[in-house]
């Protein structure tokens, strides 16, 4: 009932947020207008039923609010969306696309801001709610893989890769890259990763690489041919060393993180990962994991990033979708999705600053048993210029992906 | 007397247009970018720059090899388990049995099967469950390779469990015809073996009508990417899901050459009928020259037990998988080696409900509309042809299968530019469209033998006594065909629930059905969710075989000549 | 009965069929009215194609020149339904689907529009041919000379100008036969019709008294004796 009460009140803060008597209130106004009765497709990965219950709750409460409806568009990868967008563009369809709101970041990101298949530059940073995202201490909010983000997508949530092990299996998780492998060694068959080019396996990749490179500066910018070679050389050294002790001796990987995350649960792996520092701690609490598994991160940090949502330039609903990712980082809604049996995800927003009343939601908030502390999560190391991306991808591919010829 | 022309006749026309248009359209669309010329995206020129990327791809023959050596073994092996069981059944008890339990195994979507055989036969799942620890000693799942393994073993087996059955369906469909009994009788009273009049008398006879659908098998399963993503080997993956992926690649030269890779598979899947082509002409050969040998073979009874097994098998392995991905429903926590769950809960499927009810009802529309219009174009086009008298085995027939014979991706990718400029793409309709190119050809695979057995002489005698063309049609044909009509309407509705490119390709993703709900959450981790849509996908296309068995024992339940199947 | 006009009756003028350009008979023939021309031939001579041919149904792979009279009336281009020709198989081929009655009731020109009236013809056709009390029955619970009898009163209250019969006797067995043939032949004449059979029984041209024409291959084969209609015997 409290927690009701604290919400309706949330609710009624951000109504009332846009009364500062300045141009840009007006401008907002004009915003809620527009978007009164416009359907925004939000075109999003669908495959956790967590993410897409908090996708469904959202929706609902805009379409209360603010009278826009918003439609759930479960998709299984979003590079099938930036394709979409690029193909609608391609035939010269300048309004009225499919896609209205993209759940979206580094590659993607960048791929579409390239090629010109995104909103104008700067909507972002005029939504209401801007004003309490955390832009000091969570600099990837405004930079995204390195790219800036112009206000051309909206923060929705911060990612940070985590280990996930069972404490009955293992007491003492290792802390370090050479710890892992170690491991690995020890317990063959017990260790995997998503096979690139999924997400998550290349995100593994450059953890490794992050680790392994000997002058880190040459990640944050684009990559060199030239040099390519010798700079992921101990990378794929350390890959060579691994691959004979991976589960299924690295003949074939986990699909994705929700597949290795399975394979935990089914006891065919030791270690998996998440891009979600409470994935774990959720899936516990929805019996998708047993209650003794633990999170841990390396002593020299993890890379982490965050998760934005961007409006395509040919959305006929572009109001309606500002105010769906205005309401997203909100505090109520930003709160409610770092409920570990919610979904577990880390808030954007800069909860130290923000008004007391909303403060005191995060406060109280129990982050489930498997979430390390925010103290405890370790540094963040930033991702590398998103042109690594497919260069990884396809030296891996090319290496282990291409079976023996 | 009407005379044939040279003009051909409305539904003619309508049909080729409807399936030569989009296809070749599509077609154009996929050739043009695999030779570097793509406008719309900044290509003006000819050039062989996308199929020199894509031969420099690494893996790429590798991949070939797998989609040529899984789709080809895969649909041989099919039609050898089905040609012998029948061989050696038909006629029995068992096989009365088994062809019940068969049919409903038809509507099972290929994706939907595939998660259920990998619930089945995972290192950690049911079967390894079942035994463990107690005989195995397992206290954590084997690290066995069985699942994607590199060689495309499972992904056969799989392919096989799902073409068996529309096989063993379409070559019963060909038994079924008169005096084949007396075949039989007459190979039994010469002395033959079961199994040897089958191949020596029946076969031969009904082998024509089964080629066709043999054809598809190959072009599908040379082609097939659900099933692939699923049980198939990712180091590397077959040709047909790499394509996808580049196709849906942010990287646009990648389009370029996914669409010469697109050209590519429609070689290999060409390759592949061919080779079975050939291999069909050395087989009938060597038959041939069996049948003057005066072996009789009567002691067949191992050859018998032989090709009970696998059918056997098969059948149990299919429903096993259904019957898994039914405890996985209510399953909230099940761990290893559990072999029932530890925590149930019916929460997630009344949700599922709920939520799924939409995406339930827009694959209850399309799938009705298209299976409707389909079946509709179908009785139409058979009716006029006969009625014209032209003869049934045509050049149309070439056409009709052309979607069949062709791999998806070939063309797909070209139609969805094309729809993208008609400003249809995402549109109910066009969903509809794509749906019905794919989907016609099953409902005329499954109708016009039906119709072409229809004794000619019941439209005689009604045309004797005076009936008009539209009386003949309505009150004699279409009553006598009602089963093989309800028959061919279920099947269609099986077939378009279970599109699942033309769905996502042409829907744009605002058309959501329960197959495109079902493959995002099969990438995710959820197996209670990915049990459930799989389980939902399979619910129309039975509800559809249900009421295709049901209505005509009700509506001909005093009529004794309607309940033999015709 | 009164003289019959000298255009009435079923004229094959000039008949000829091939296959693939090979002759497969020719034949020209007049049948007056209540007169039976039984046709004979081996199998494979075209008896069939003759008969698809006088009805309306030959197929296109066959070429066919010559013309079908029927009382003047020339038929070679008219569809089948509106020739107004009788046809009964070799098997009854009642339809399955419905019902005795609903098989009599199918064939009654729609031009009759009373329900009752309707009802009453097919009922009184059942009556006439020993089957009262039978409307109601599943046509496949009927014996193989009752299906015959039902047959030939659907084909009868269509009100056909003629008659074709393809063998239709062959499948009773011998005692039955006799009696379904009287009766087809009785009720034939009764109502004047031209009949054209086609059998390879001899029983069933002697118990047609009337012409008997062999069909085959070589020219000239026509029935020239009908060209001048003559009484043979029986009628009435």
């Amino acid at each position: 009932m409290n927690r009701l009460l604290t919400a309706v009140f949330a609710v009624f803060t951000t109504l009332l947020i846009p009364i500062d008597a300045s141009a840009q209130s007006q401008a907002w106004e004009d915003v809620l207008g527009d978007a009164k009765g416009q359907t925004v497709y939000f075109h999003a990965w669908g495959g956790e039923p967590r993410i897409n219950a908090y996708i469904q709750w959202a929706a609902r409460e805009v379409e209360r609010a603010y009278g826009v409806r918003v439609v759930h568009v479960k998709i299984s990868d979003t590079a099938n969306v930036v394709s979409q967008v690029l193909a609608e563009k391609s035939v010269g369809k300048e309004t009225g696309g499919a896609v209205d709101l993209i759940w979206i970041n580094g590659e993607n990101f960048a791929s579409m801001k390239e090629n010109g298949l995104l909103a104008s530059a700067g909507w972002a940073e005029t939504l209401p709610n801007w004003a309490y995202v955390d832009i000091e201490n969570k600099p990837t909010v405004k930079i995204d893989f390195t790219v800036p983000t112009d206000g051309q997508e909206s923060p929705w949530g911060m990612a940070k890769l985590v280990f996930m092990f069972d404490s009955t299996r293992i007491s003492e998780p290792p802390s370090t890259l050479a710890g892992l492998l170690d491991y690995a060694k020890r317990n063959p068959g017990r260790f995997s990763y998503p096979q690139p080019p999924n997400f998550f396996g290349t995100t593994f990749l450059k953890q490794v690489l992050a680790d392994t490179v000997a002058n880190k500066d040459v990640l944050s910018r684009p990559v060199d041919e030239a040099t390519f070679d010798e700079t992921v050389a101990p990378l794929f050294a350390f890959l060579d060393d691994l691959h004979p002790n991976l589960w299924r001796q690295g003949q074939a990987f986990p699909k994705n993180a929700a597949d290795m995350r399975q394979l935990l649960a089914d006891s065919e792996l030791d270690i998996a990962f998440s891009f979600n520092p409470g994935d774990a701690s959720g899936a516990i609490a929805n019996g998708e994991l047993p209650e003794t598994v633990r999170t841990f991160v390396f002593d020299g940090g993890t890379i982490g990033n965050t998760h934005f949502v961007a409006i395509p330039f040919n959305s006929s609903s572009q109001a309606g979708a500002k105010v769906y990712a205005n309401f997203l980082l909100s505090p109520m809604a930003q709160t409610r999705k770092q409920e570990p049996e919610i979904w577990g995800d880390p808030t954007v927003l800069n909860v130290a600053a923000l008004p007391a009343n909303e403060k005191a939601l995060f406060d109280a908030m129990d982050l489930g048993p498997a979430t390390l502390s925010p103290e405890d999560l370790g540094p963040v190391l930033p991702e590398p210029h998103p042109s690594w991306v497919s260069a990884l991808e396809e030296a891996w591919i090319a290496r282990y992906g291409a079976g023996s010829e | 007397m009407p005379q044939s022309t040279g003009r051909p006749d409305i539904p003619t026309v309508l049909i080729v247009t409807l399936l030569t248009g989009p296809v070749l359209a599509g077609l154009m669309g996929t050739i043009l970018p695999a030779f570097g010329y793509l406008p719309v995206l900044g290509y003006h020129s000819i050039s062989p720059e996308p199929l020199v990327a894509l031969l420099r791809t690494p893996g790429l023959m590798a991949s070939v090899a797998l989609s040529f050596g899984t789709g080809l073994i895969a649909s041989i092996l099919s039609l050898a388990i089905v040609l012998i069981f029948t061989a050696g059944w038909s006629g029995t008890r068992t096989f009365e049995r088994l062809t019940r339990f068969l049919s409903p195994l038809l509507s099972v979507p290929h994706a939907a099967a595939a998660i259920g055989l990998a619930f089945l036969i995972a290192p950690s799942g049911f079967l390894v469950r079942l035994v463990s620890p107690w005989a195995t000693g397992f206290e954590r799942p084997p690290d066995v390779l069985i699942l994607n393994d590199p060689m495309g073993i499972t992904m056969t087996l799989g392919l096989v469990a799902k073409e068996v059955p529309f096989l063993f369906l379409m070559t019963l469909a060909a038994l079924n015809r008169p005096h084949i009994r007396d075949y039989y009788k007459a190979g039994a009273s010469l002395g033959y073996g079961r199994m040897s009049t089958f191949f020596k008398l029946v076969l031969p006879q009904v082998y024509p009508l089964i080629r066709l659908p043999m054809l598809a098998v190959i072009a599908y399963a040379t082609s097939v990417v659900d099933v692939a993503q699923i049980l198939g080997p990712t180091t590397p993956a077959p040709l047909a899901p790499r394509l996808v992926a580049w196709m849906n690649d942010p990287d646009l030269t990648k389009r370029l050459m996914a669409s010469a890779g697109a050209l590519l598979q429609l070689l290999v899947s060409a390759l592949a009928l061919l080779v079975y082509l050939v291999l069909e002409r050395l087989v009938s050969a060597w038959q041939a020259a069996r049948f003057a040998s005066g072996h009789r073979r009567r002691r067949d009874g191992f050859a018998r037990l032989a090709g009970l097994l696998p059918m056997v098998l098969i059948v149990a392995l299919m429903t096993a998988s259904i019957g898994l991905l039914g405890i996985w429903t209510v399953a909230k926590s099940w761990w290893f080696p559990a072999a029932l769950p530890q925590r149930w809960s019916f929460e997630r499927m009344l949700d599922a409900f709920g939520v799924g009810g939409h995406a339930l009802f827009a694959t209850l529309a399309i799938a009705v509309l298209a299976a409707g219009i389909a079946t509709a174009l179908t009785l139409w086009l058979l009716e006029a042809r006969s009625y014209r008298k032209l003869s049934a085995r045509s050049r149309v027939n070439t056409i009709v299968f052309l979607p069949l014979l062709m791999p998806q991706i070939s063309f797909l990718f070209g139609l969805q530019m094309l729809f993208l400029l008609g400003g249809l793409s995402g549109t109910f309709e066009a969903v509809l469209l794509a749906h019905l190119i794919f989907v016609f050809p099953y409902a005329y695979l499954a109708l016009s033998d039906p119709w072409h057995r229809l004794d000619p002489r019941y439209a005689k005698a009604a045309a004797s006594v005076g009936a008009s063309r539209m009386r003949i049609f309505w009150q004699i044909q279409l009553p006598l065909l009602l089963r093989p009509v309800l028959v061919t309407f279920a099947v269609a509705a099986a077939v378009s629930v279970g599109q699942y490119l033309p769905t996502l390709m042409i829907g744009a993703g605002r058309i959501v059905t329960v197959t495109t709900e079902s493959v995002a959450l099969a990438s995710g981790g959820n197996r209670q969710v990915a049990a459930l849509y799989a389980l939902l996908q399979l619910v129309i296309p039975l509800a559809g075989f249900i009421l295709a068995a049901l209505v005509p024992s009700l509506a001909f339940r005093n009529r004794a000549a309607m309940r033999l199947e015709r | 009965m009164s003289a019959t006009p000298a255009h009435a009756g079923l004229v094959l003028e000039g008949v000829s069929v091939r296959l693939d350009g090979a002759p497969l008979f020719k034949i020209d023939c007049h049948i007056p009215p209540g007169q039976i021309l039984t046709i004979m031939g081996e199998s494979g001579s075209g008896k069939s194609s003759l008969l698809d041919f006088v009805a309306g149904f030959l197929r296109p792979v066959f070429e066919a020149t010559g013309r079908v009279i029927l009382n003047g009336e020339d038929l070679t281009h008219v569809p089948a339904p509106e020739r107004h020709i009788g046809l009964m198989f070799q098997s009854p081929l009642l339809f399955p689907h419905m019902s005795v009655l609903q098989n009599l009731l199918f064939a009654i020109p729609p031009a009759i529009k009373s329900r009752s009236e309707r009802r009453q013809l097919a009922l009184q056709a059942l009556d006439d041919v020993g089957l009262a009390g039978f409307s109601d029955r599943d046509p496949a619970t009927l014996s193989g000379g009752q299906q015959t009898r039902v047959a030939l009163m659907r084909t009868l209250l269509a009100e056909p100008k003629a008659l074709l019969l393809d063998e239709p006797f062959s499948s009773l067995d011998q005692n039955r036969r006799a009696d379904v043939r009287d009766l087809v032949f009785r009720l034939a004449r009764k109502n004047h019709l031209p009949v054209l059979l086609v059998t390879h029984d001899a029983e069933d041209g002697a118990a047609a008294s009337g012409m008997t024409h062999y069909l085959n291959k070589e020219q000239g084969g026509g029935c020239s004796t009908f060209k001048q209609p003559r009484v043979v015997s029986g009628d009435q």
